[in-house]
């Protein structure tokens, strides 16, 4: 028999107690770990897909949508603009690289883009199979289109008109995939890559008044690098000043949405702490409890020669066991939470995260709850430690 | 510091006194080692004061305990501890076996809290020396009243102590039980060669030590 094998039988003496408390411990790491590893992915996700990109010029309308719509092909475009107001702005000295992006049509709600291979190059993509395109309807998939709509180079597909499935085909113009490829955990995995003239080619066939003229070619968006960081102060407001165009910096959109959804994890994390120190105060009160209902079980201790320090120690030594119980569940079931979703968010939204990795933040929270466990005890130990044996003894007669 | 030699237990003007008045009187007790005591009184004559400041759970006023050759003021509270753990063994009317802990697991923690080596064998031996051997997984609360009795006994004999000390054992028990938990005490305590002190106002157990002490209620 140890102190440590007396305090464990201790707690299972009274399992349900015991495991309220550690269940009641473990939901709140849990939430706290879930909101740590999420927070951290989404930022470093939503980091990664902007990488590169300084500045995104489009139609006029929402700001945060244009850069959801172009950078993380989340939303609807806020509209098209020319092919000359956007190259206009493309072959400004202050500009190092541009990227045009024209959005339309889709394949089993894989979004097809047509853009030039520099767009790949962004996203540092390399092709796992094939070559990238050399001709019209030529067409270059990601990873996770590749496997889940199946497509390898030689197979043909007719994109459909909008953004959504299931909507009219464009069944007399076939894409033939060239290239595959490899993963790039980015927002690429789920997009199919064509030339620009695809698309117009399409859609000048589809549109039954197509105007032939090559300057009334539109694209969606064109995504912008600075050549130098003083770019950012004179490029996006002089963008804004013309009349059909605006400027969109992905960081700064970015910060705001951040800041509105920061807003939520806060309430979040508010009621989560409220979780944790719920447990601790239940823990506390189930040692104050027990330690009510021991009493002469203490004093019997001291009797076969335990000292003051040993039972405060013991008692200690519960608070901690239940609090690592209750933390050791709740890392288990906010990891295991977070691969969960991980799995679910690559396979639906080609977001890659992981429930596998490990914070710094995370050994503070470990740290900072065995403190609170032990903090729980301290009230509870230090009674034991005062508890006069005589006098508890003869109380009871 | 252990003595099988001569007196196990000397006490001298022994007083213990609250506030207002005094709850124990004893001039003299000595206690050879294997000797029987048995210390009779009505309620309220410091019986269980006695127990307790000979076990070193309170400090008596006045007066000077030794055990073997130790004083036991002059002991430290965590030597005191020790000391109590590894030289006493007590039996108290209500047994206090651990609820957590099964049978087995009550003996070894008291061979642990004697800084003893814990010793499965001899935990064994004991339990079925009291014919109990086979509640060794069982828990106390699905133990009868006799069976934790002979538990108790056993846990104040296992790690071999020099005196044992028993406050009320036989008080909530029938005449057959107390004889029956008397005898087993008391043959336990001399095959072990301790000292056995029990205090008790159970006029069941008027002459049936070789030694009596009758202590009075102090004025």
């Amino acid at each position: 028999m140890t102190w440590l094998r007396l305090s464990w039988a201790n707690l299972w003496h009274n399992p349900l107690s015991t495991l309220v408390n550690a269940m009641l411990m473990a939901l709140g790491t849990a939430s706290i770990i879930l909101l740590l590893l999420a927070g951290e992915q989404f930022a470093r996700v939503v980091a990664r897909d902007a990488q590169g990109i300084d500045l995104v010029v489009g139609a006029k309308g929402s700001p945060l949508q244009l850069v959801l719509s172009s950078v993380y092909h989340a939303d609807i475009p806020t509209g098209n603009i020319s092919l000359d107001a956007a190259s206009h702005w493309a072959n400004d000295r202050r500009v190092a690289r541009a990227i045009p992006l024209s959005l339309g049509d889709s394949y089993h709600g894989f979004r097809i883009v047509g853009t030039s291979s520099d767009y790949a190059d962004l996203y540092h993509a390399e092709l796992a199979h094939g070559r990238f395109w050399s001709a019209p309807l030529e067409a270059v998939v990601g990873a996770a289109v590749a496997r889940e709509a199946g497509l390898a180079p030689d197979s043909l597909f007719s994109g459909a008109h909008g953004l959504g499935s299931g909507t009219q085909t464009h069944d007399a113009h076939a894409y033939r995939v060239v290239g595959v490829l490899q993963a790039t955990g980015s927002v690429l995995d789920r997009l199919i890559l064509t030339s620009l003239d695809s698309v117009w080619e399409l859609h000048d066939h589809a549109s039954p008044h197509h105007d032939e003229h090559e300057d009334r070619h539109e694209i969606t968006a064109m995504l912008l690098s600075y050549a130098s960081p003083m770019a950012a102060l004179s490029l996006p407001r002089e963008i804004n000043a013309a009349a059909n165009v605006q400027a969109a910096a992905p960081a700064f959109e970015l910060a705001r949405l951040l800041n509105l959804v920061g807003l939520g994890l806060d309430g979040l994390r508010a009621f989560a702490a409220i979780l944790l120190i719920t447990a601790g105060f239940s823990i506390f009160a189930a040692l104050y409890g027990a330690l009510q209902a021991r009493r002469y079980d203490l004093a019997m201790l001291r009797c076969l020669g335990a000292s003051r320090p040993e039972l405060m120690l013991s008692l200690l030594l519960e608070g901690l066991l239940l609090t690592t119980l209750g933390v050791a569940l709740g890392f288990a079931l906010g990891h295991g939470a977070m691969a969960a979703l991980a799995t679910w968010l690559e396979a639906s939204r080609g977001i890659v995260i992981s429930g596998g990795i490990w914070l710094a933040q995370e050994f503070v929270l470990l740290v900072g709850l065995l403190g609170m466990g032990l903090l729980a005890a301290a009230l509870p130990a230090w009674q034991a430690y005062r508890n006069d044996v005589a006098s508890t003894l003869t109380g009871q007669h | 510091m252990r003595t099988r030699e001569g007196a196990a237990l000397h006490i001298r003007d022994l007083r213990h006194g609250y506030a207002d008045h005094t709850a124990l009187k004893l001039d003299a007790l000595d206690l050879q080692a294997g000797e029987q005591l048995v210390v009779l009184g009505p309620s309220g004559c410091g019986k269980t004061t006695l127990l307790h400041a000979i076990a070193g759970l309170l400090q008596p006023t006045q007066g000077h305990i030794q055990v073997g050759c130790q004083t036991l003021s002059a002991l430290k509270p965590a030597a005191l501890d020790r000391f109590r753990g590894r030289h006493f063994g007590i039996v108290f009317q209500r047994l206090h076996l651990l609820p957590a802990l099964n049978i087995r697991q009550n003996l070894l923690l008291a061979q642990r809290l004697a800084r003893m080596p814990q010793d499965p064998m001899a935990v064994l031996e004991m339990l079925a020396s009291l014919g109990i051997a086979e509640l060794a997984h069982a828990r106390p609360a699905s133990l009868s009243q006799g069976q934790r009795q002979r538990v108790a006994i056993a846990r104040a004999l296992i790690h071999q102590p020099s005196i044992v000390l028993a406050d009320e054992p036989t008080s909530s028990l029938d005449d057959d039980n107390a004889d029956r938990a008397m005898t087993l005490l008391r043959e336990h305590a001399r095959s072990c060669a301790a000292s056995l002190l029990v205090v008790t106002h159970d006029q069941r157990m008027r002459g049936a030590f070789e030694r009596e002490l009758l202590l009075e209620a102090p004025a």
